[in-house]
This record gives C-alpha cells, sequence and structure tokens, in this order.
C-alpha cells in the first residue's frame, strides 16, 4: 500500500534519513522505534507530503506523493488521519469545531449530521459531554483522544501517530494504546506510528522497525524484535545507558 | 586582514541572499493569496471573524491616533502660520496632510503594530505547535485557511479605517483651530475645501490599500517562517511590525511620487 523507496533528507547540512527504504502493507499497523531526534517524525511528514525528500521516492497505491502539487496533495491527504505529538487541536476552536473541521470543508452534510458524527468520533475515544470546551481545558490524555476523534472523522484509510503515549502517564498512555488497538480492529485502517515508548510498540505493533543514525536497521514483529541479536536494537528496547549507541556518543 | 575582509563580504553576501530569499518566499505566498482568494475562497464566516478582529478592534486606536494628529497639526501651525498672519490656512494643512500623508500613513502604521503583531505571533504559535501541519493533515490548505481571511479583511478595511482617520484627523484640527484658537469656521472650511480635493482623498485611500498589502503579508510569511519555540515567535512577531513600518514608510515615499 504504502512504499519508501530510498528516501533522503537533510536539514541545514545534516543528514536526517540516508535510504529509507520500507513497505507497509493494507491493514498492517507498523511501528517505527528510535532515540528521540533520529527523524522518526520527519518520515512520518514525508507520508502525507508535508515533508518532500531530497532524494527518493514515497509511493502510495503507486501514486509517487513526492512528485505530487498541492492541489493533488490536498486530495490524497483526504486518505490519511495523523494524530500528532502534541495534539496539535486548534487552540482558537471548541473540541466540535476541531473534529468537525474536516468534515465541514470537505463534505456537504448538515448542521445536525455534523453533530451526530462529532457526537460519534468522541464517543468512540471516551468521550462525552466536552463538545464546547476549549483544548486548554483539557488535560494531556483528552486532548489526545480529541485529536485522534479528529484524525478519524472523516474515516480514513491509513492513520498516522507521531508519538501517541508521550507526555502521559502510565495508565493513559495504556489507555491510548487501546485505543489504537480498537480503532484499528473497528476500522481496519492501515496504521503508522513513530514511538520511543517499547510497551506501546509491543501493544499496538504487527511489525517494528527501528531507525538509527538515518537508517532501518532492523524490522520484524515484536517478538522479533524482543530476540534480536542486533546490539544496538538490544540496548535500544532495553532502555539501557550502556551499549553501542551511547559509546558512539561518548 | 585579508580573512577578516573576505570574512565580512561573506556575512554581508550571506545576509543579501537572505533577505532575496524571504522577498522571493513572500512574493509566492502573496502569488499564492491571490490564487486561492479567486479560485478555493474561505468560507464567509471564517472572513467576517477576521474582518471583526482587524477592522473593528483597530478602530479605537486609529480613531484616537487620528483625531490627535489632527489637534496637533493645528496648533503646531497655527503658531506658525499666525505670525505671518495666515492663520485661515491651517484648514488646508490640516486637510491636506490628512488626506496624502498622514491618515493612511499613521493608520498603516497603527495596524502594522496591532494587527501585524498579532498575526505573526497568532501564525508563528500555530506553526511552532504543529497546528499548521495539522492543517495541511486535514487537506487543508492553509493559504486559503489562515492567509486569505486575513488578507482580505486588511485590503478591504485599512482603507475604511484610513477614511475614519482622515475624517476624525479633519474635525480635531478643526476644533482646535475654530473653537481654542478662534480662526473663523466658515474660512477654515471655504480654505480648506479649495485647496482639499477628491484626489487627495483618493492618493490617500490607494495608499492605504498598499499598506494593507504589506501588513497583511509580512505579519502572515513572518508567522509562517517562525522559528521553535517561544524566541522564534516573539522574534517573528518583533520583525513582523519592523519590517512592516520600514516598508510603508519607505512605499509611501515612491507611492507619494508615482501619485502625485
Amino acid at each position: 500500500m504504502i512504499k519508501i523507496a530510498g528516501i533522503h533528507k537533510n536539514f541545514a547540512g545534516q543528514e536526517v534519513l540516508k535510504g529509507i527504504n520500507l513497505d507497509v502493507k493494507k491493514g498492517e499497523t507498523i511501528v517505527i522505534i528510535g532515540r528521540s531526534g533520529c527523524g522518526k517524525s520527519v518520515l512520518l511528514k514525508h507520508l502525507i507530503g508535508i515533508l518532500k525528500p531530497d532524494k527518493g521516492d514515497v509511493l502510495f497505491n503507486g501514486v509517487n506523493i513526492s512528485q505530487l502539487g498541492e492541489t493533488e496533495l490536498i486530495e490524497h491527504r483526504k486518505r490519511f488521519g495523523m494524530l500528532f505529538q502534541a495534539a496539535a487541536l486548534f487552540d482558537s476552536m471548541t473540541v466540535k469545531e476541531n473534529v468537525a473541521f474536516g468534515l465541514r470543508e470537505h463534505m456537504e452534510l448538515s448542521e445536525n449530521e455534523i453533530s451526530e458524527i462529532v457526537k460519534k468520533k468522541l464517543s468512540l475515544v471516551g468521550l462525552y459531554g466536552v463538545e464546547d470546551k476549549k483544548p486548554a481545558e483539557l488535560s494531556g490524555g483528552m486532548r489526545k483522544r480529541v485529536g485522534l476523534a479528529r484524525a478519524f472523522a472523516m474515516d480514513p484509510e491509513i492513520i498516522l501517530y507521531d508519538e501517541p503515549t508521550t507526555g502521559l502517564d502510565p495508565i493513559t498512555s495504556d489507555v491510548i494504546n487501546d485505543l489504537i488497538v480498537k480503532l484499528k480492529h473497528e476500522f481496519r485502517v492501515t496504521s503508522f506510528a513513530v514511538t520511543h515508548d517499547m510497551k506501546s510498540a509491543y501493544k499496538i505493533a504487527d511489525r517494528i522497525a527501528m531507525l538509527y543514525e538515518g537508517h532501518i536497521i532492523e524490522s520484524g514483529t515484536p517478538q522479533e524484535i524482543q530476540n534480536t541479536a542486533n546490539t544496538v536494537v538490544r540496548q535500544f528496547i532495553s532502555g539501557s545507558s550502556h551499549g553501542p549507541i551511547t559509546e558512539k556518543d561518548l | 586582514m585579508k580573512s577578516l575582509f573576505s570574512e565580512l563580504i561573506s556575512a554581508l553576501g550571506g545576509r543579501i541572499l537572505g533577505i532575496i530569499k524571504q522577498l522571493g518566499e513572500a512574493v509566492l505566498m502573496f502569488v499564492e493569496t491571490i490564487w486561492c482568494m479567486f479560485t478555493t475562497p474561505p468560507r464567509r464566516e471564517i472572513i467576517i471573524s477576521q474582518m471583526r478582529e482587524i477592522g473593528i478592534k483597530s478602530l479605537p486606536v486609529v480613531l484616537l491616533t487620528g483625531v490627535f494628529t489632527g489637534m496637533v497639526l493645528a496648533v503646531q501651525s497655527y503658531y506658525q502660520l499666525h505670525k505671518i498672519s495666515m492663520d485661515t490656512s491651517i484648514g488646508i494643512l490640516v486637510g491636506l496632510s490628512m488626506t496624502n500623508e498622514l491618515g493612511p500613513v499613521l493608520t498603516g502604521l497603527m495596524v502594522a503594530g496591532r494587527v501585524g503583531a498579532s498575526m505573526a505571533a497568532e501564525l508563528g504559535t500555530m506553526k511552532v505547535t504543529e497546528q499548521i501541519d495539522a492543517l495541511r493533515s486535514l487537506a487543508s490548505n492553509p493559504i486559503k485557511y489562515l492567509v486569505v481571511p486575513r488578507f482580505l479583511a486588511c485590503v478591504l478595511l485599512v482603507p475604511v479605517l484610513t477614511v475614519y482617520s482622515i475624517f476624525v484627523g479633519i474635525v480635531g484640527g478643526y476644533l482646535i483651530g475654530v473653537k481654542l484658537m478662534g480662526i473663523n469656521g466658515t474660512f477654515f472650511m471655504k480654505n480648506m475645501l479649495d485647496y482639499t480635493n477628491n484626489f487627495d482623498l483618493a492618493n490617500g485611500i490607494i495608499k492605504s490599500f498598499f499598506f494593507a498589502i504589506i501588513v497583511a503579508l509580512t505579519g502572515c510569511y513572518k508567522g509562517f517562517s517562525a522559528d521553535e519555540g517561544a524566541e522564534g515567535v516573539g522574534k517573528a512577531t518583533t520583525q513582523a511590525v519592523v519590517v512592516a513600518c520600514i516598508s510603508i514608510l519607505i512605499s509611501d515615499f515612491f507611492l507619494s511620487i508615482i501619485l502625485f
């Protein structure tokens, strides 16, 4: 469904992605793990055309996204939903207006129909009676859930999750993980997540790939990743301060 | 010595290239804004909300600036013209100055300070908190959704604010000249109307139209190109006001040459 073919990206002379190759199958949940600042979010933004690669291609059902113009990209993005690291809710709007944003912009629906869909999507993420609240009045976990409802509002085929559990307490993180799994089964969406939270990765992933120094150094099922012989991956998943990753930093 | 000189030249070159790049990006944003305005106009309620924010909320500060400028102009010119017994010419001075220069320029500067800064701060914050990326992810064009309504509100309402500013400036000048300085009101008005015509008012409105484009474009461009963090947003806000004010003053000079 998605094919990432040899993409390179650099910012101000620093090469963040150095030839990433990755295939994502329909209905699969792939999780990219890696250290903070290693380029996971950069990779994610290439899928939706927010960033364009310096070299290489991103293909979605055979269409090269990296060569689309802004108008074609807008059509392409209607098939995606994205949950941002800090939810990125529009703070001048209410929860209802946030969730209804895509519906109002792209669908010919009456106000009653929009209200119904918003209510349904919010209940799906376990939120009731918050439609008129502003994002600033919500907790971090609630903001993430509203972000999730907004991402699912237009029934997308693919969902992108940028650090879905970052900044949340362990219980709320698990609630979000459960929601991601539930939504995957209910809507049969293809999911692409980036995280450094291994508990979350093991719970939501069908396949995990590790990004390190601009390359995918390992890819496999959660079981395979847990049993890998790769010392870099082992250090990362065990969260140890001793190993090849930190030796290189010193 | 040589290396210091080459470093200086290289720094200067880098700065000039940076300015040219920014100018190019701002022009591209302007072209895209005009394109979106006609091809995919935003919903009416978004434009109206920006008009309220930009036009109505700027009215008090613009009126206050206009009336006091007209009054100061009358006081200053009275002291000078009284010496040569040309007191009644205050009307001409106030009328011509307010319509051609002070009305549009001071309105432009006030709007740049109030609206340009708020645009850069709001859009800059949206950029650093990924709200602009969120707009893109929801298949919306940020130029259409964020820039076009602000641009339209500025272009439609800054000329109206300028007309208000000119009007209250003349009223302020009249009150000071006639009620405080004791000039004959009929002479004040006759002299003013004899020397200030529709072309002077049109000049002021044409200028204000260009100033509106400058304010909207610098505010939006600086917001969209804000660097990460609170410092980045603060810097973008300051730059938006400084660049808009300087651009207004420079373009006023060239517009004055072209329009007269």
